[in-house]
């Protein structure tokens, strides 16, 4: 019977604890002021948990962050609605301070609609001391899928669509929406993609649309009453295409990750990823044949930049930017760009780094199967987030739900 | 002599400790009385005639039943009915269904049902068949039991200690319907008791174990 | 001190549900969720309804009956011979095994590209494997397949717990000196009686089939999956106004289920009567066929799970390994000193989470028999129902508002209200598994004991509770093992923060990573077989110079 008064008293301890720290408004310009409160807190990281890479470097900007007394705690994630899920039920509860998500990382629609629902806290990503090396002019930093930032997130690694394929299966790998069917046709069963609202499948349906829209310049403006009219010749490719895929289309991998391991296990021939250097790491984990290599389509592929973001009633904001911070600094952009680690590409200026740290970037081998920035090209722009919503939604109806 | 049921160098033994010897022979319509204290072996005598030894025990010698080796045939191919102390009613049927439980197959439904009721009322217990077995008592229940057994036509009966649990009023009358019946039905009979009055109405050869 | 426990835990284990399902209900009729919009139209008008639903239900009649089957052909067929006590022996860590490492394993083997494909790949020098749809079907028979063989073990060692209450062998005995059988025989005359001791466990076994969705997820299909699967989409959906749409389709899958349960109590009703028909008929039951079906379902049970969890292993030190090979081309220890160290850690929480919600459990059981013992406060029947009841109500509908509802009292998720959440379902179990014995115990003792002067509380305490030892460890070991497993309960309830073997297990699966995935789901069954060793274990040398406490 001591047991329940203990509990009890725990539990109110708890919760004093983190109702102390996350009360004091914190300002992100007095950036010795958020070093200050940082000490001590502990910062929960909602992020997508389904690759150990990417958790591997969680784990080590966590002990980057331990350095600065900051305790991250990387919450892994099926998918990022579950963290804006999790924010919106304590907005809904009435929890608007001492909230149970620190950070989040976060791009695209749930940006968006935790914005629009003053759900973020900010700005903050600007008065970050690292925000000095941002490659501002260069890369898509400051709008996320076409919506500005404004400072409520803070970029951290730049993603392009690649396309993957094993060379000792495919020698000459389909470049365009109308080369990828025919290929489909010639080997039918050895392509498809993940299921979408997946984010890595909703692209890939976006990338597929920009090939073949007739006017792709319209996907940068919010989708209206042109809607039908632009995504008809989409549907109709993918009817086509869905008999023609692995499990004639009536099933579909879970994820990005799970698509190599179908290469591996000699079920698909053809797959794609939305980080370059992906295949090169996944190689060098043993997770992918060393024949694995990586391309672009002709008209080139869709890139955009990761963020994190702290959701307004955090009980760690200090904490959380410290995060932030390191996670921008020329040492972890440039270990998230190693190939046996992330192989991310970097949000920073090459031009604006100290030196030694350009040489650093200059001396990194890239891998085996990634393709230097010459290669890769001009990353096309995401369409407006409210495209991406539109087609997961319809994809769901008409390809998720066999009658 | 083939007809009836044959012990022949029949021993008993549980590890290396030789529990019992027998050697008989009993001819249709006869009944053997095996008499002896409890831990005898008596029960596990009756387990090595059924087919059902505990793997403890180890059992050799020779048992025929009208001139068939029964050795390596399972209990439900022996045709060996078997009588307890409890009659052993199954309680999730009627009274009807026990008795037909073990009709041998064939017939109409009509038929066996028609069976099951003359064997009723052979017992006095007409209109007893839609019954829970529950509610029947002691006396009742073992007459449905040696019934259950005789309409399951087997060719030599197994009686283990089959009064014990009756209170002295009923076990003379029940002992005289089981015996009447089963020399009724012909067949081998072995008795397996430690209450002489059992061996004495049994009015045949008894084995004294120690 | 004694008086107020029984009561303590009917709140503990019908609270939480009755709370949980006004959590759910109101929701769902658009209160509570503010811009919720007419959220049962929305289920209602989901075109993967249908399928959805019909996925649920075959998943769950099929898992619940093949394992009720094969647990009742393996007695019947085998009980009492040696070939029972091999397969007793290699289904019992089956049972221990949690869910969804079970299910990671048997992924691995049915899949097209997996082992079992491999052999004729690497006979026949295949370099791509055959597009079938086996693991994932539509129609959800894989998910079923591997529900059958996690629950059959579950049923036979409920059936076996329940056999001394029917008096199997006598009543065998006679079946078969009346003609029938061994199958026939064990079918006619026991296998009612023992139908009747382990209908809760069976309509456990077909809600959870109904509505699981750690090994739905794993084994499932996805165009649409199961709909236990699907609310819990719509439970995490961003739109804040999903949550009304999934508490009314928690509520749909809870109408459903009570469906299926009335339906199975009919069916039980008809199989009852053809059994009666069947029994006067006389006819007897394909014996050969019915002992080889039990022995196939049996032993495939423990192989798949089994072989499944040491494909687990070998993957967790593979270095490469492609399709079709059997084997990885090196063994390396990377995996393991990659995800070794997070995963050691993660275990240590799901173990204090286990033993806490283990201890509690046990506090409140053993109160609870003590009182039963000492003023006659008996659970009543009706309480076994109760006892089932957090069991048998589907975890999607009411663990949604078990997670709303501290909300509202602002108490955000945290790893006690994971604990609480864990006590829930351990608690059931514990008691079922420690009544036998505690009720079994020999009372005279404690009549000796009084005799002597003691008081009631040092005979519970340095009599009884001692003599029990065995018992406690079992039961504890069971507590655990369920703790280890809950997956819903810690995602929900922990808010996400709280990361237990089974969340994380269950996360990997998405991604695919085998090697992750193997020290995970190795850990995971690890954590569980572990307290099952120290039941067996502990006894034999603590009382190691106690003869009459063996085989206790």
């Amino acid at each position: 019977m001591r047991f329940i008064p203990t509990l009890a008293a725990l539990l109110v301890a708890t919760n004093l604890a983190n109702a102390q720290s996350g009360a004091a408004a914190i300002d992100p310009a007095d950036w010795e002021a958020v070093t200050e409160a940082a000490e001590g807190q502990t910062v929960y990281w909602h992020a997508w948990g389904g690759s150990t890479a990417t958790n591997d470097f969680i784990a080590w900007i966590g002990d980057q962050a331990a350095e600065q007394g900051v305790t991250l705690e990387h919450v892994k994630l099926a998918d990022t609605a579950d963290a804006v899920g999790a924010v919106l039920t304590e907005k809904q509860a009435g929890r608007d301070a001492d909230g149970s998500v620190d950070l989040i990382w976060i791009n695209g629609a749930n940006f968006a609609a935790m914005k629009e629902a003053d759900l973020l806290f900010g700005p903050f990503a600007e008065q970050l001391p690292n925000w000095q090396y941002v490659d501002v002019e260069g890369k898509t930093v400051r709008t996320d899928f076409t919506v500005p930032t404004e400072g409520y997130e803070s970029p951290w690694a730049m993603a392009q669509l690649v396309m993957v394929h094993d060379s000792a299966r495919v020698e000459e790998p389909p470049r365009t929406a109308e080369a990828l069917l025919d290929w489909a046709q010639a080997n039918p069963g050895r392509f498809t993609y993940p299921q979408p609202p997946d984010f890595l499948g909703t692209t890939f349906l976006k990338q597929m649309l920009i090939e073949l829209a007739e006017d792709p310049a319209v996907l940068q403006e919010p989708a209206g009453d042109n809607y039908e009219a632009v995504t008809e010749p989409l549907w109709a490719w993918l009817d086509t295409l869905t008999p023609l895929l692995w499990r004639e289309g009536r099933a579909y991998p879970e994820t990005g990750p799970r698509m190599l391991h179908l290469i591996n296990d000699g079920e698909t021939d053809l797959s794609f990823s939305f980080s370059p250097g992906e295949a090169s790491t996944a190689i060098a984990n043993f997770e992918l044949p060393e024949s694995v290599r990586t391309y672009v389509l002709d008209g080139g592929t869709i890139g955009n930049a990761s963020f994190v973001a702290i959701p307004y009633n955090s009980s760690a904001k200090a904490g959380a930017m410290v995060v932030a911070d390191i996670i921008l600094s020329p040492e972890a952009q440039l270990r998230a760009q190693m190939p046996d680690v992330l192989g991310y590409g970097t949000v920073l200026d090459m031009e604006k780094l100290p030196r030694a740290d350009r040489a650093a970037f200059d001396a990194l081998e890239l891998g085996i199967a990634t393709l230097s920035p010459a290669e890769l090209g001009q990353a096309l722009p995401e369409p407006h987030p409210t495209w991406a919503t539109r087609i997961a939604a319809d994809w769901v109806d008409r390809y998720g739900v066999a009658p | 002599m083939a007809e009836g049921l044959h012990l022949e160098g029949i021993r008993i033994a549980r590890g290396d400790v030789t529990l019992l010897r027998v050697d008989a022979h009993i001819a249709p319509g006869e009944v053997l009385t095996l008499m002896g204290p409890s831990g005898s072996g008596k029960s596990t005598l009756l387990s090595y005639v059924m087919g059902d030894l505990p793997r403890a025990f180890r059992g050799t010698g020779r048992v025929t039943l009208d001139g068939r080796d029964l050795a390596g045939l399972p209990p439900e191919a022996r045709r060996i009915g078997l009588l307890h102390q409890d009659p052993l009613l199954f309680p999730h049927l009627s009274v009807a269904a026990n008795l037909a439980f073990g009709l041998p197959r064939g017939g109409t439904r009509a038929e066996r049902r028609a069976t099951v009721d003359t064997a009723l009322s052979q017992i006095g217990l007409d209109g007893y068949g839609h019954r829970d077995p529950a509610t029947l008592s002691g006396g009742q229940g073992a007459r449905v039991a040696l019934m259950r057994v005789l309409l399951s036509r087997p060719r030599a009966l197994l009686l283990d200690e089959p009064f014990s649990k009756l209170d002295a009023a009923r076990r003379g009358q029940t002992r005289d319907l089981v015996f009447t019946r089963a020399r009724e039905a012909g067949v081998p009979i072995l008795l397996v008791t430690h209450d002489a009055a059992d061996a004495q109405a049994a009015a045949g050869p008894v084995i004294e174990l120690s | 001190m004694l008086r107020p426990l029984p009561l303590l835990t009917t709140l503990v284990l019908a609270g939480p549900v009755l709370f949980g399902l006004a959590g759910t209900i109101l929701p769902a009729f658009g209160y509570l969720v503010p811009g919720a919009d007419r959220p049962f139209a929305h289920v209602l008008e989901w075109p993967g309804l249908p399928r959805a639903l019909a996925v649920s239900v075959i998943s769950g009649v099929l898992a619940t009956l093949g394992a009720l089957a094969g647990a009742a052909l393996i007695l019947a067929g085998w009980y009492g011979t040696r070939a029972f006590g091999w397969l007793e022996r290699v289904l019992s860590p089956v049972l221990a095994v949690p869910h969804a490492a079970a299910a990671l394993g048997f992924a691995f083997l049915i899949a097209p590209s997996g082992w079992v494909a491999r052999i004729p790949a690497v006979a026949l020098g295949w370099e791509r494997a055959p597009d079938l749809l086996i693991l994932g079907d539509r129609w959800g028979l894989s998910l079923a397949a591997g529900l059958i063989a996690k629950e059959l073990p579950f049923l036979l060692l409920m059936m076996l717990a329940a056999l001394p209450q029917v008096d199997a062998p006598a009543r065998l005995r006679v079946a078969r000196s009346l003609g029938q059988g061994r199958v026939a025989a064990w079918a006619k005359a026991i296998f009612p009686g023992l139908y009747a001791q382990v209908r809760l466990p069976v309509l456990v076994v077909l809600v959870f089939g109904m509505t699981n969705v750690d090994v739905a997820v794993i084994l499932g299909p996805s165009t649409p999956p199961p709909l236990a699967v699907q609310v819990t989409r719509w439970m995490t959906d961003p739109d804040l106004a999903m949550r009304a749409v999934a508490a009314a389709g928690g509520l749909a899958l809870l109408t459903a289920t009570l469906g299926i349960l009335l339906l199975w109590l009919l069916a039980e009703r008809l199989a009852g009567r053809i059994g009666r028909a069947w029994i006067w008929s006389g006819h007897g039951a394909p014996e050969g066929a019915l002992r080889g079906a039990g022995l196939v379902l049996g032993g495939g049970s423990a192989v798949m799970v089994l072989v499944g969890l040491a494909a687990l292993a070998l993957w967790s030190v593979a270095a490469r390994w492609s399709y079709p090979d059997l084997a990885p081309e090196v063994l390396t220890w990377r995996s393991w000193s990659r995800f070794g160290p997070d995963m050691a850690e993660v275990a240590l929480l799901t173990l204090v989470i286990a033993a806490a919600a283990t201890l509690v459990s046990l506090f409140l059981v053993i109160g609870c028999l003590e009182a039963e013992h000492r003023f006659g406060l008996t659970l009543s029947q009706r309480a076994l129902w109760l006892l089932y009841l957090p069991l048998l109500v589907p975890q999607v509908a009411f663990l949604p508002g078990l997670q709303l509802l501290p909300l509202k009292l602002g108490l955000g998720p945290s790893v006690w209200l994971v604990l609480a959440g864990h006590v829930v379902f351990v608690l059931p179990y514990v008691f079922l598994s420690l009544a036998g014995p505690f009720r079994a115990w020999d009372g005279r003792l404690a009549a000796v004991a009084a005799g002597l002067g003691t008081s009631p509380n040092r005979v519970l305490w340095h009599i009884r509770l001692p003599m029990l030892t065995g018992a406690l460890l079992v039961a504890a070991a069971i507590g655990v093992a369920v703790s280890v497993g809950q997956y819903l309960p810690t995602l929900l309830l922990g808010g996400g923060r709280v990361t237990t073997l089974v969340t994380e297990a269950v996360a990997l699966s998405s991604g695919g990573d085998r090697r992750a995935i193997g020290v995970w789901g190795l850990g995971q069954a690890g954590a569980a077989l572990l307290p099952f060793a120290l039941a067996l274990v502990v006894p034999a040398i603590v009382f190691r110079n106690r003869r009459g406490m063996r085989h206790g």
